[in-house]
């Protein structure tokens, strides 16, 4: 199980406990860690669900000369906005760890487009959050990639 | 055996990562720990983790490819990633396993690991498409 609280990036970590604001973790994650030099930022949220953008930048492109993303920085940002997603369910901020990810990619992001992630948390238990994605640039319905996946919580909060 | 390792891609090298060495003809990729593959303080991000497994499965792909002397664009279908440690900051390897190559479709699966091989701290499974190169993208 790989750590995956991806918001808490860096060296300002939300303590256990604390109300987890989507908004205010990006811009936490848009500093510091993978998600800060990979450039994500927060785009839109709600209960269950978290939207992060991508901007499209050279030194992501997979294939070079092709302006394609590569799909590395596509799975770390369903990655990270799944994991936000659980986070707006559980209420209470409680770390947690990807247990597996899987994704399909359905085409090549457009070259020079911004790529926005939408994570969602369709069933939470007391350890387990199962969470689903798409991931598009600028049509839901032309998805670039699906993503399904786990997370666990790392300990159950006290009380 | 020789084996054309092509150069990695400009995300990959961005990451800090590189061939580490080569082993049994697969190329085995490398990265230190930083910043940059960074998700919780001191833990690897299980995107990058998955990124550079990604890359060693692609890499052992190109490798099995070139041997056989075939020219084809690939296009990843699909990938299933399972974590089973928590990455820490150290370096971190990756090689991927060519399990079948076919004509149109190949399947590669990879693993990661830190200072103990035996001990890998994910896994993950690769579809890709393989198309002549001389097609046109689809």
């Amino acid at each position: 199980m790989t750590d995956q609280s991806a918001p808490l990036k860096g060296r300002a970590p939300i303590p256990n406990g604390v109300a987890f604001d989507p908004a205010l973790a990006s811009k936490l994650l848009t500093r510091f860690g993978h998600g800060g030099w990979l450039g994500m930022q927060y785009y839109a949220h709600g209960d269950g669900w978290v939207e992060l953008a991508l901007p499209w930048r050279e030194d992501l492109v997979g294939l070079p000369g092709s302006g394609v993303l590569a799909s590395g920085p596509i799975i770390s940002l369903m990655d990270n906005a799944t994991s936000m997603a659980v986070w707006t369910l559980r209420g209470p901020f409680q770390p947690q760890v990807t247990v597996d990810l899987r994704v399909d990619y359905m085409r090549a992001a457009t070259p020079g487009r911004t790529v926005i992630g939408r994570g969602e948390c369709y069933k939470l238990t007391r350890t387990i959050a199962f969470v689903r994605g798409v991931a598009h640039d600028g049509d839901i319905n032309d998805p670039v990639a699906h993503v399904a996946g786990t997370f666990m919580v790392l300990e159950v909060a006290a009380g | 055996m020789t084996t054309e390792t092509k150069p990695l891609p400009p995300y990959a090298q961005g990451l800090g990562i590189e061939v580490d060495h080569i082993e049994h003809g697969m190329p085995v990729l490398g990265v230190d720990f930083s910043d940059r593959i960074q998700g919780r303080p001191n833990f690897l991000h299980g995107g990058a983790l998955s990124g550079l497994m990604e890359m060693a499965a692609i890499s052992a792909l190109q490798a099995e490819l070139s041997r056989r002397g075939d020219a084809v664009r690939l296009k990843p279908i699909n990938v299933a990633v399972e974590f089973m440690r928590g990455g820490t900051a150290q370096r971190t390897y990756a090689v991927g396993r060519v399990t079948r190559a076919g004509r149109r479709l190949a399947c590669v699966s990879a693993e990661a690991w830190q200072d103990n091989r035996e001990k890998p701290i994910a896994t993950a499974l690769m579809n890709i498409l393989l198309s002549p190169e001389s097609t046109p993208a689809e």
